[in-house]
């Protein structure tokens, strides 16, 4: 008896075939933001604040403007006044108006008709600044003496009294906190903190932008989400949303930082300037680094109680967040959503502060929030589970959350697989691995809720009987090929029949991005029904043709067939014959669907990690990795490893290495790949998988997104398992080879 | 009726209460009730929450809400 109500063989779902952008993409013939050329195109260079704070005094083009070339320069006088909100947000991280907020900051824009001259004209543009006061850390953010960043921010959420810096405070719960600790066995509470961290896509930002006196606008972009580009750039310029054209390219990565803009709209403006001539403007990776969306830095303190038996009595968390100079950028709010998630804990209280700081504006990353969450709440769990001498797994299974539960943000769950999740794991064969000196295993649990959102998805049969489906989440992670095998499946045709294109926003209505692991969920659901609308037009033309009711057909195999033998006896009519003649027989065949998608699964993941640390050096190695994850069903198995792996390579970068250094002037010190360290082949094992299938009732075929658990658990599974390899407990991110030595060193002297 | 549980950052918003009974057939129209009850509320409901209906987040104002159903305000949620 299967665990779901759902059908579970498939003739695709399941298996792997190749995908489709496959041979584009090692031929080099995959089209990148800045791969886009057009006749006529400039070049554009930004030019940017050298101050982590400072009043703009003064700024002079002339210079710029004299040289031979140069076509436009834009400062923010050449931007709409008036926004509110998050519109306004958004302008002022594109173009710093009165300010600059951060170190990197765009103040002014220049484009030329080429790239060289582009950038000497943005070095000739004189910018007097006044050097003010700044604050990079987020508890030093929230001292009574820290520099006020932006008064007024602070919303209705904010307590009296506190200072200005902070933003935004939020507070839930449930069951008695004090009975809860009171009833526990052993209670502990910790401090922990983790660095902002960069998503570190492989293409930086790029775009081509082309818009006229007129208001009306081309833009080719590499984006998650080409309706918020649109909606975002005609905000910030002040113009109509439907004037703006914007049509994704192939994308290089986003984990959540191209959901947003950040210099989008300069590319606009300066073509406007320029008589409508296209610019192109293509990010280094400095001014990634420095410039564009980073995750949150977090500093947190958690309380549990656990009796001897391992059962979780009561927690609490207390969360600050930056997420740079802008109200609504940290993810705190899902932080405290996802802390205590995992468990069943009779009373939990949590609370959180938004704080602003001299730093980037922050952008979705990957699971935002739940990582930094995770770190804290998990390593604390497996702290106490040491000292009570408990295995921390079989903890975790007996307090795991589970179908009709509450969780610990409200809701009850539905369908859920982390009981199978964590089972999985505790009987996969690395936990059997004997462990050398210097050597740790840890292990975590982690958590995403998924995301349905805005879905717009069309389908036509060609006149071959093949099969076109355009939809409007660019594809970053596998979904072309997901989206064709489920409407390959739903048709019964084979996928190679079936291409799926990522389109323009003319093409569609609204799309939300790709983000929150919605694309194969939301987009998948779309495009199965609007392949039902298609098969009901399929068998009306067969029965019409064969002269009986339309109800009377069914669809079999890729074709129509009567239903059953009083319908008459009729050969199958294929997809392709039905299509060869569908002009004679009442036009086009196609489907269409849009929805807010309702319906979404959680996610639930469990890491486990053997690591050995070099005593003398304090570097870790890892060398094992596990990751074990419920996909609801795992369309294209592939594709989800690859999500797996990727999440957990992220988090390890994040636990070990990965940090925004800044100096004492608040400017950052580590702004290119040399020294901002992520994760390369070398040093990573191969990444197992265990994909775990509880399909989501909310999908046809039981999708779960699974993009982003696995960023979750890596940080505190590494912090576990340097604790078992080394006695030494740290509580502060990353855990970089000189932190970790004078943690051992401390340790030593006692 | 129709129970609106609040998470607690909520409530001091709503005269220090954990659920509210309100009226209504939709998500829009209980929300309207809320509002109604608890000016107060606008400004939050404004600057965003998400509304979990049975375990799920929904965003149509016009999905039908019934007194069995579980509804949550929580936290806003974005993803990556």
């Amino acid at each position: 008896m299967p665990k779901d109500d759902l059908k579970t063989a498939y003739r695709l779902v399941g298996t792997r075939p190749n995908r489709p952008d496959g041979l584009d993409k090692v031929t080099g013939r995959a089209r990148y933001g800045a791969d886009i050329s057009a006749p006529g195109m400039l070049h554009a260079a930004v030019v940017r604040s050298p101050h982590a704070h400072a009043r703009i005094i003064r700024i002079d083009a002339s210079k710029a403007l004299a040289l031979d070339g140069v076509k436009a320069v834009i400062t923010r006088a050449d931007f709409p006044t008036g926004l509110t909100g998050e519109d306004w947000n958004l302008q002022e991280n594109t173009l710093a108006g009165d300010v600059a907020l951060y170190d990197g900051h765009a103040v002014a824009a220049v484009a030329a008709t080429s790239k060289l001259l582009a950038q000497d004209a943005a070095r000739l543009v004189e910018v007097e600044y006044e050097v003010l006061p700044h604050v990079i850390d987020v508890d030093a953010a929230m001292q009574p003496d820290a520099p006020v960043i932006r008064a007024g921010t602070a919303d209705h959420s904010v307590p009296e009294g506190m200072h200005p810096n902070v933003v935004k405070y939020i507070e839930f719960g449930h069951g008695d906190l004090e009975a809860g600790f009171a009833e526990a066995d052993l209670v502990r509470a910790q401090s922990y903190k983790t660095e902002a961290t960069h998503q570190g896509y492989i293409e930086p930002h790029a775009c081509l932008g082309q818009m006229g006196a007129d208001g009306k606008g081309e833009m080719w972009v590499c984006t998650q989400g080409q309706w918020y580009i649109r909606r975002m750039c005609s905000a910030v310029l002040g113009t109509e949303a439907s004037q703006l054209r914007v049509t994704p390219s192939e994308i290089g990565g986003g984990f959540g930082g191209k959901t947003t803009i950040f210099m989008e709209p300069l590319a606009l403006a300066l073509s406007r300037k320029a008589g409508g001539r296209p610019v192109k403007l293509v990010m280094s990776r400095a001014e990634v680094l420095r410039a564009t969306g980073p995750t949150a830095s977090a500093s947190m303190d958690v309380k549990m109680g656990m009796k001897v038996d391992g059962t979780i009595t009561a927690a609490s968390v207390n969360f600050r967040m930056q997420g740079g100079a802008f109200i609504g950028s940290s993810p705190v709010g899902e932080a405290l959503s996802c802390a205590l998630a995992c468990y069943t804990v009779p009373a939990v209280f949590h609370q959180g502060y938004e704080v602003l700081a001299n730093r980037p504006k922050a952008a979705a990353y990957r699971a935002p929030g739940s990582p930094m969450a995770a770190f804290a709440v998990e390593s604390l769990l497996d702290e106490m589970c040491h000292e009570l001498g408990l295995d921390p797994l079989a903890v975790r299974l007996k307090n795991a959350a589970r179908e009709g539960a509450k969780a610990s943000y409200g809701p009850t769950y539905n369908r859920i697989g982390l009981v199978e999740t964590l089972e999985a794991t505790m009987a996969h064969a690395n936990l059997k691995v004997p462990l050398g000196p210097n050597q740790g295993r840890g292990a975590a649990a982690g958590f995403w809720f998924n995301h349905g959102g805005e879905t717009s998805v069309s389908l036509a049969i060609g006149e071959d009987g093949t099969v076109t489906v355009s939809v409007g989440t660019p594809d970053v992670g596998g979904s072309r090929a997901s989206l064709g095998m489920m409407t390959a499946e739903t048709l019964g045709i084979a996928y190679e029949s079936v291409r799926v294109n990522i389109v323009e926003t003319g093409a569609l209505g609204v799309n939300e991005p790709t983000h929150g692991s919605r694309a194969t969920f939301a987009s998948g659901l779309a495009a199965v029904e609007a392949a039902k609308q298609a098969i009901a037009q399929m068998c009306a033309r067969a029965a019409a043709e064969w002269g009986i009711d339309a109800e009377a057909v069914e669809w079999l195999d890729g074709a129509a067939v009567p239903a059953g033998p009083n319908a008459g006896k009729f050969p199958p009519m294929s997809i392709a014959e039905i299509g060869a003649k569908m002009g004679s027989t009442g036009g086009p065949i196609s489907g269409h669907h849009e929805v807010t998608a309702g319906g979404v699964g959680a996610s639930f993941g469990a890491h486990v990690v053997d690591v050995e640390v070099d005593p003398e050096t304090g570097r870790t190695t890892v060398l094992r990795y596990l990751v074990v994850q419920d996909a609801g069903r795992a369309i294209h198995p592939a594709y989800v490893e690859g999500q797996y792996q990727g999440g957990a390579v992220q988090g390890i970068g994040w636990a070990l290495n990965e940090e925004y250094v800044y100096g004492a002037d608040g400017r950052l010190q580590n702004a290119v790949f040399l020294d901002y360290r992520i994760p390369v082949a070398s040093d990573l094992p191969m990444i197992d998988t265990v994909i775990v299938e509880v399909p989501n009732p909310g999908h046809p075929y039981g999708v779960r997104g699974v993009g982003e658990t696995g960023i979750t658990p890596p940080l505190p599974a590494l912090a576990n398992a340097i604790a078992a390899a080394t006695g030494v407990r740290l509580r502060s991110l990353p855990m970089s080879p000189p932190k970790v030595l004078a943690a051992i060193k401390a340790n030593a002297r006692g | 009726m129709v129970e609106i549980n609040l998470w607690s950052g909520l409530r001091r918003f709503a005269g220090d209460q954990t659920v509210i009974s309100v009226s209504g057939s939709t998500v829009r129209e209980i929300l309207d009730a809320l509002v109604k009850a608890h000016p107060a509320l606008l400004q939050v409901i404004k600057a965003g929450v998400s509304v979990s209906l049975n375990g799920q987040i929904v965003t149509n104002m016009s999905t039908a809400v019934d007194p069995l159903d579980e509804i949550y305000l929580i936290q806003r949620i974005k993803g990556g």
